[in-house]
């Protein structure tokens, strides 16, 4: 292993955490054995170069997030999370299943509520969250769905156990860097992308746009699909354009919008164009001015009206926010258990639920040994950190958490699982998260292979957030298991390509393509004069 | 498409035309200044803003605040800087509309903006790497994105601005009655060559702004770009009637077009500010005829009541 690993093992053992690279002893895991291999052979300086274009080409691009009104690139990790064929398996199994509990939740809450009256969860709980809306209560979507997209955050803890750690069911983001960390990977890293069969990314958007045509009102021969942006000064703005773009539909403000006869139109240079699926990337707070926020210019008013009555589907569904409330999440493998009479394929963290006395004394006493997070926020506002928090900001804490034990929960610091990541002039161990993204048109959930690696760029911080200094990895699935070939360790890959014969065997011939013919036949104007005058 | 869209869609090209016509401009123009005194030179400087559309701010005026008004002030329309920042603006608002190429090329310029050297040399060299980029980018625009209506609305946003910069271009040569010559004004519309080719051995104040004014093949011609101009409004709305007009820009930028391509007379150099001038209002009225027709929207947000 070259230089740029030197300290890696030691600075391993001082985090605790599970390395997804190296197996205990620095020898690298065997879904790693062709990064580390590649690695291997790269110094500092190409390590660095790499890393410029790839972060120049983000900027050119404008892959950006906006970061207090100024554009940033992106930090893109030159080295990959890889996840073997059989962990993402489980994963995807338990995404799904998760997807679909959220789902049934969802369409319980705002209508019949037999979770409360069957006594899994209490009453309270739901009329006291702060995004149940009763606006949406009472009737299905148009289309039949209200969880299209959504973003189940994973992590690994220090055992190597996968475990979610929270639900995104509203207007999840990031998959835009997915695709865009694909394409620069494959630049930034070739010598590995083709050593190995990766699952492709690229077909996100194809799969979102039939999700979004499928769930448009019944009756609708073609849908017009829209997705809706808060504008150009939103963080995700980046990730709008580049969805619309690659669906191939239009990407709409509130203003291009208008709601009339509970249909929604769009203001076009050819008059107005009714739109039937909006896939909205604004807040339900400011997405209709007559139901939520009246001073909302972001929105359009009557969508809630129009979606109520069936003219047009709104995704995600209004209303979502109730099912990723983070104590509805201490309940959820009770709801797997309840709706879909299934053991949840991936376990939570414990969490404490501070509205219980004994919790609530439990935890006042170990705060600052453990994570306290508010139950509605999202981008780790207002999170706080025990180790990490000073005395006056643990007292503060105290007072918030007796006076509003409903908006809070608490959870075990948990030492995020690490990938190499280049900091300074070595590779380092990172803590990093993950966010598989699932698509669900109502009959089938599908899961993007992969999803977004967040990374804390700063070493030992567990805060991955790009508005707080973190950066993103590429995450690669492997297609199938590594049973072919030598049976494992990095050194008989390496012997097996020294001969210059590419792993998994020499490739099939290409097929051979059949011409196919079908221009007119090749003549002279001539001939046919000829030919002509022959007849008559 | 969008009306927003398309309104972004006609201003990049507004812009991004005023960029390369304002490098031309500065281009040629700075060489002059540079060999004037420092007394002069400030009057001329003035002058020179003005016919670009800007005014001076108050207090002392000399070449480093043209070349700042002109080039490098990015807060405003009228400098280079600006206009490619302002041209970047409208392309993310219609990023998923346009070509990633063309996406790319404003993208990459408006960050190339922050490395220029903005004193007098490097304005030179300035000048010389916006119009590599605007050329980059039109062609990109021309190239990648579909001639389906968005690219109408560039191109027409082009060659209104085209039309517009050619126009203020020959203005400048009362700024400079001095020095100024035509080879200059040729030289600024990149049109030397061609007019030597055309015209031979006839030289003359009143052959070049001719050339410029109404030469019927040469692209920066004036007539020529509101030819282009026509062409695309044509396109965008197809319908043919047998008498009358139903769009007013057609009728705007036609009217101003025939009326250079026809206009017949004898002292071209003492018409000369008027056909400017007119030439100038055609433009902002067209502009504004096809703001209201195509890029209107209601101002506020209004709800309208259920029916039945």
């Amino acid at each position: 292993m070259s230089g740029l690993f030197a300290s890696y093992t030691t600075a391993l053992a001082r985090s605790g955490a599970f390395d997804e690279m190296f197996a205990p002893g620095h020898r690298a895991r065997e879904s790693y054995g062709h990064v580390a291999q590649a690695l291997a052979e790269l110094s500092l300086a190409d390590v660095k170069a790499r890393g410029g274009l790839m972060a120049r080409s983000f900027l050119n691009r404008g892959v950006t997030f906006d970061f207090a009104g100024e554009e940033r690139p992106f930090p893109l990790d030159i080295v990959p999370r890889v996840i073997a064929a059989d962990e993402w398996d489980v994963l995807e199994r338990g995404v799904a299943q998760r997807v679909r509990a959220l789902e049934a939740f969802l369409n319980d809450v705002y209508g019949p509520m037999k979770v409360v009256s069957d006594g899994v969860v209490p009453r309270k709980l739901i009329t006291t969250s702060a995004h149940f809306h009763r606006a949406v209560h009472g009737f299905d979507p148009a289309g039949g769905v209200r969880v299209h997209v959504s973003g189940i955050d994973v992590i690994r803890d220090a055992a190597g156990t996968f475990r979610v750690l929270e639900d995104n069911v509203r207007v999840p983001s990031g998959v835009s860097y997915v695709l865009e960390n694909r394409r620069a990977m494959a630049k930034g890293l070739p010598e590995v992308m083709g050593q190995q069969p990766i699952r492709p990314v690229e077909e996100y958007p194809r799969r979102l746009l039939s999700a979004l045509r499928k769930t448009a009102p019944s009756g609708v021969l073609d849908p017009t699909v829209v997705v809706l942006t808060p504008g150009v000064f939103n963080s995700a703005y980046f990730e709008h354009t580049l969805l619309a773009g690659l669906m191939g539909v239009e990407l709409v403000e509130g203003r291009d919008l208008i709601c009339r006869g509970n249909h929604v139109f769009m203001r076009t240079t050819a008059g107005e164009r009714r739109v039937d699926v909006i896939y909205k990337r604004i807040d339900d707070e400011f997405l209709d001015p007559l139901h939520f926020r009246a001073d909302s210019m972001l929105g359009c008013p009557g969508l809630v009206n129009a979606a109520r009555a069936g003219g047009v589907t709104i995704a995600n569904a209004v209303g979502n926010g109730v099912a990723d409330d983070k104590l509805i999440y201490t309940y959820l493998p009770d709801l797997i258990r309840y709706y879909l009479g299934e053991e949840p394929v991936i376990a939570n963290v414990d969490t404490f639920r501070l509205e219980d006395k004994a919790s609530l004394e439990e935890v006042l006493d170990r705060l600052d040994e453990l994570v306290v997070k508010p139950v509605d926020g999202s981008g780790g506002k207002g999170l706080v950190i025990g180790p990490d928090a000073s005395r006056a900001e643990l007292a503060q804490l105290r007072a918030r958490l007796i006076e509003d034990p409903r908006g809070w929960i608490a959870q075990p610091v948990l030492q995020l699982s690490t990938v190499p990541t280049m900091g300074g002039e070595k590779f380092g161990p990172r803590h990093v998260d993950l966010r598989p993204f699932a698509v669900n048109d109502g009959d089938d959930v599908w899961v993007l292979p992969g999803g977004l690696t967040r990374v804390a760029l700063k070493e030992g911080s567990l805060i991955v957030n790009s508005s707080q200094g973190g950066g993103s990895k590429d995450t690669w699935v492997l297609s199938s298991p590594q049973t072919d070939g030598p049976a494992a360790g990095v050194e008989e890959h390496a012997q097996a390509n020294a001969g210059g014969v590419p792993v998994g065997g020499p490739k099939p011939a290409p097929p051979v393509r059949e011409s196919v013919s079908v221009w007119p036949v090749e003549s002279n104007w001539r001939d046919n004069h000829a030919q002509k005058q022959q007849q008559q | 498409m969008l009306s927003r869209i398309a309104e972004s869609l006609f201003w990049i090209g507004r812009y991004v035309e005023r960029a390369d016509g304002t490098a031309r401009i500065l281009d040629v123009h700075l060489e002059r200044l540079n060999h004037l005194s420092a007394k002069e030179a400030g009057g001329v400087a003035r002058e020179l803003l003005a016919v670009m559309g800007a005014v001076p701010k108050d207090g002392a005026f000399g070449l480093p605040e043209l070349l700042d008004a002109l080039a490098y002030d990015k807060s405003s329309a009228a400098s280079i800087a600006g206009s490619l920042a302002a041209a970047r603006e409208n392309a993310k608002r219609a990023r998923e509309t346009i070509s990633s190429g063309l996406w790319e090329s404003l993208n990459t310029t408006y960050y190339g903006l922050a490395q220029q050297r903005s004193d007098v040399v490097g304005t030179y060299h300035f000048c010389h790497w916006v119009l590599e980029r605007t050329a980059m980018i039109s062609g990109r625009a021309d190239t990648t994105v579909s001639h389906d209506d968005s690219w109408q609305f560039l191109a027409l946003g082009r060659s209104l601005e085209r039309a517009d910069m050619t126009a203020r271009l020959l203005s400048t040569s009362d700024v400079l009655a001095t020095g100024a010559s035509w080879v200059n004004m040729l030289h600024c519309a990149g049109a030397y060559e061609s007019f030597l080719r055309t015209r031979q051995a006839a030289f003359g104040d009143r052959y070049a702004a001719e050339f410029l004014l109404m030469d019927r093949l040469f692209p920066r011609s004036i007539a020529f770009a509101l030819r282009d101009a026509e062409t695309c409004l044509t396109a965008l709305d197809p319908s043919a009637q047998r008498v009358g007009f139903v769009n007013d820009a057609r009728r705007i930028v036609g009217q101003a077009r025939t009326f250079l391509e026809f206009h017949q007379t004898d002292d071209l150099m003492a018409e000369l500010p008027e056909h400017m001038e007119r030439v100038q209002k055609a433009v902002t009225a067209a502009s504004d005829a096809i703001s209201r027709k195509y890029f209107n929207r209601s101002d506020e947000l209004a709800w309208v009541g259920e029916m039945s």
